[in-house]
């Protein structure tokens, strides 16, 4: 008998006080959990993504569409970054200010190559404001997940409202699980050291987020 | 399961070192009042705490009650997804099909992401064995590693070191495993994690292989989930070109939208945050994305044995938050090693006696490693009754009765040594045989202990009040502990 027959066998004679007509999946999960936590207007809920990100030490910023090139090339320069990774589908329009070496998002670049570059910049697939969540789903513009875990400073840019979702349920509902997905709230944190939170373990040490929207506004928490 | 520590006594003499051991106590009170502490605002911050709680105990208890069919919809999923799936039955089955696997890549060292699994079954040892190194690239797990030690909580495996000790070990044995630590290394915890990420980051970037657990595995999409801080996971799911996932039959969750509640529950449990930094989702292999090749071992050591017993079984609903350890005025002074086994705290001491039966002096010592006070079953996301499961072992470890071990049913004797407990049981028949006055009448009494009730209220009033409140299984832990060990060596 192979392992798997012998397994299923222990976990069927294991079941055997569990009746034929079971209450069937729909049935037994009740869902009376709520879909979002608060009422909240789409401006509110943006201005909670950015505090919550805040509250994890991701460094946000807000602009108007316009402006994204000039501040993506201002935090680059503000980080001396020399070489960016660029995933193959970002917007070009996003780097028009910068005119820092690109190094291309490739399959067949080695981890060592990918640990030489200072900084990425990604779209994501959406963020989540009740946790502060951003979420990557490997598309065009957000690269293979590799990408955004090397190099040490990340910038994400996330359209607003309309890649802004309230809470996790509606996450999940807006995402495919037959793509790799990554879930970052603030960068990479450990508090193993007598739980003093440290930042920046193994993923970047710096997460930049940019919330980029429909009117001008001033730089939040930059 | 081959995880008892070598040579472990049991509970009540692991766990009266610990106590006299001032700086582990020290270390262990801190960190389990902060993150209790924060654990509490992280849940008050979800007013539908109660319902994520009950949708997340019917989850995992309907999936369990139809783990058959959930294990083969799973595999399916994972093959259709470019995975390949593996059985094991037992660690040494693991063990080997995971040292293959690796052989097979021409490889002799892999990275891990902590996992308990692959620490119940010992992975790390075996494949020492076989002349492959295995490098844990948590934090915590990796200064557990470079000491000899062993980790003493599920989810901050060093928190019996401090910041001092953490440098030492640093200082003396990095180099021993690869990049020494910097020179002139302090022990500010931001300089520990910095000589931490360099001497992993050479070895993250040339493994070829990867080696992992999973908080979830979803059977309706084949997704596995894993949850962590530190961003060493990231590295070790994606950056090999091999990917081993060593999973417990009992993690699987049906359906995508459920990872909704878990998401919710677990980070809040754990690390009382809104939501952990990283979590990783991966659906078998991705064209050029991460690992080529997928590779799933789900393990049973002991799962299905638990199943079947119909009160123990709740214990498999588990998703090693850790709540419960931070809350357990045992564990807080008694410390994960005291518990023997890779699941310390209130839940480590029901699932490790189930999933390696009660025959040692440690396992058979384990459910009474408990005041029965019920903390660990208020904050548990998946409401696992604890004590219910605590008193039920501590029954079979007494009178003995039908178990089932390796998936066939015997008859467990009556266990020798605990004399008292036997005498002690029997006095407390009556109670065990009306299960709800017990549980109702434990808690109350535990928790009202202080002020010596005659009789109970609500519930238990009924019966409590023609009875004395029967004295043993509402016992505390420190008075059994006392009275059985205590007098040997005469310490306070
Ligand atoms: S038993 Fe409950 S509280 Fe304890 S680790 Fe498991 S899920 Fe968390």
């Amino acid at each position: 008998m192979s392992s798997r027959e012998r397994i299923l066998g222990r976990v069927r004679r294991a079941l055997a006080d569990v009746p034929q007509d079971d209450m069937p999946y729909e049935q037994a999960v009740p869902r009376d959990y709520l879909r979002e936590h608060g009422e909240r207007s789409v401006e509110e809920t943006v201005d909670l993504l950015a505090e919550n990100l805040a509250d994890y030490r991701a460094l946000v910023h807000r602009c108007a569409p316009d402006v994204l090139p000039s501040l993506i090339a201002g935090l680059l320069t503000a980080r001396d970054a020399r070489s960016l990774l660029v995933p193959a589908g970002l917007d070009e329009r996003w780097l028009a200010a910068t005119e820092v070496t690109r190094v291309p998002d490739l399959a067949d670049s080695s981890a060592h190559e990918l640990d030489r570059v200072d900084s990425v910049v990604t779209a994501c697939a959406l963020a989540i404001a009740e946790t502060g969540t951003i979420v990557l789903d490997g598309g065009p513009d957000q690269g293979r997940r590799r990408i955004t875990l090397v190099p040490d400073h990340h910038i994400c840019v996330v359209r607003v409202p309309d890649q802004v979702v309230s809470s996790v349920p509606q996450a999940l509902e807006r995402l495919d699980p037959a793509r790799p997905l990554t879930w970052i709230s603030g960068p990479s944190a450990t508090s193993d050291i007598e739980l003093d939170r440290v930042e920046g373990v193994h993923g970047p040490r710096t997460l930049e987020v940019v919330l980029v929207g429909g009117q001008a506004s001033a730089d939040v928490n930059s | 399961m081959s995880g008892t520590f070598v040579g472990m006594p049991a509970f009540p003499a692991a766990a009266h070192e610990a106590v006299r051991n001032p700086t582990l106590r020290g270390n262990l009170r801190h960190a389990t009042h902060t993150i209790r502490a924060k654990r509490e605002k992280a849940v008050a911050e979800v007013s539908d705490w109660a319902q994520l709680r009950e949708a997340g105990r019917r989850i995992k208890d309907h999936t369990l009650r139809h783990l058959d069919r959930y294990l083969v919809q799973l595999e399916e999923s994972v093959t259709a997804a470019g995975g390949t799936v593996h059985w094991a039955v037992d660690a040494d089955e693991a063990n080997r099909i995971v040292a293959d696997l690796v052989k097979a890549t021409g490889e002799s060292e892999v990275v891990k992401v902590k996992s308990m699994a692959t620490q119940e079954i010992g992975l790390n040892e075996a494949l020492e064995a076989e002349g492959i190194r295995a490098y844990e690239t948590d934090l915590a797990e990796l200064i557990v590693q470079l000491c000899e030690d062993r980790p003493s909580h599920i989810l901050v495996p060093a928190i019996h070191r401090n910041r001092g000790e953490i440098r030492d070990i640093f200082v003396r044995e990095m180099g021993e495993w690869g990049r020494p630590a910097p020179e002139g290394l302090t022990d500010t915890p931001a300089e520990l994690a910095e000589a931490a990420r360099l001497h992993l980051r050479e070895k993250f970037l040339r493994a070829k292989v990867g080696i992992s657990g999973a908080n979830f595995m979803v059977a309706e999409t084949g997704t596995l989930v894993v949850v962590e801080s530190e961003g060493n996971g990231r590295m070790c799911l994606t950056l090999p070109e091999t990917l081993i996932s060593v999973v417990g039959i009992e993690k699987i969750v049906p359906a995508w939208r459920d990872l909704e509640v878990f998401l919710q529950t677990l980070p809040r449990s754990s690390t009382a945050e809104r939501m952990n930094p990283y979590t990783s989702m991966w659906t078998g292999t991705a064209d050029e994305d991460g690992p080529q090749n997928f590779h799933l071992v789900l393990i049973d050591n002991g799962r299905t044995d638990t199943l079947a017993d119909e009160v123990g079984r709740q214990a498999l609903r588990c998703i090693r938050c850790s709540a419960c350890l931070n809350v357990c005025p045992v564990y807080e002074r008694a410390g994960g090693h005291a518990y023997g086994s890779v699941y310390p705290g209130p839940i480590g001491a029901i699932l490790s006696p189930q999933l390696r039966g009660t025959a040692s002096e440690i396992d058979a010592s384990l459910p009474y490693a408990s005041s029965l006070c019920g903390a660990c079953y208020e904050v548990c996301p998946v409401a696992i009754d604890i004590p219910e499961v605590l008193v039920h072992l501590r029954e079979r470890v007494v009178a003995g009765g039908q178990v089932t071990r390796n998936g066939n049913k015997v008859l467990l004797k009556p266990a020798k040594g605990h004399a008292a407990e036997r005498a002690a049981m029997r006095a407390a028949r009556w109670a065990f045989a009306h299960p709800g006055a017990l549980r109702g009448g434990q808690r109350l009494a535990s928790r009202t202990r202080r002020f010596h009730p005659r009789t109970l209220p609500g519930p238990g009033r009924a019966w409590s009040g023609s009875r004395d409140l029967p004295p043993v299984p509402s016992e505390p832990f420190r008075d059994w502990w006392q009275r059985t060990h205590g007098g040997k060596d005469g310490a306070k």
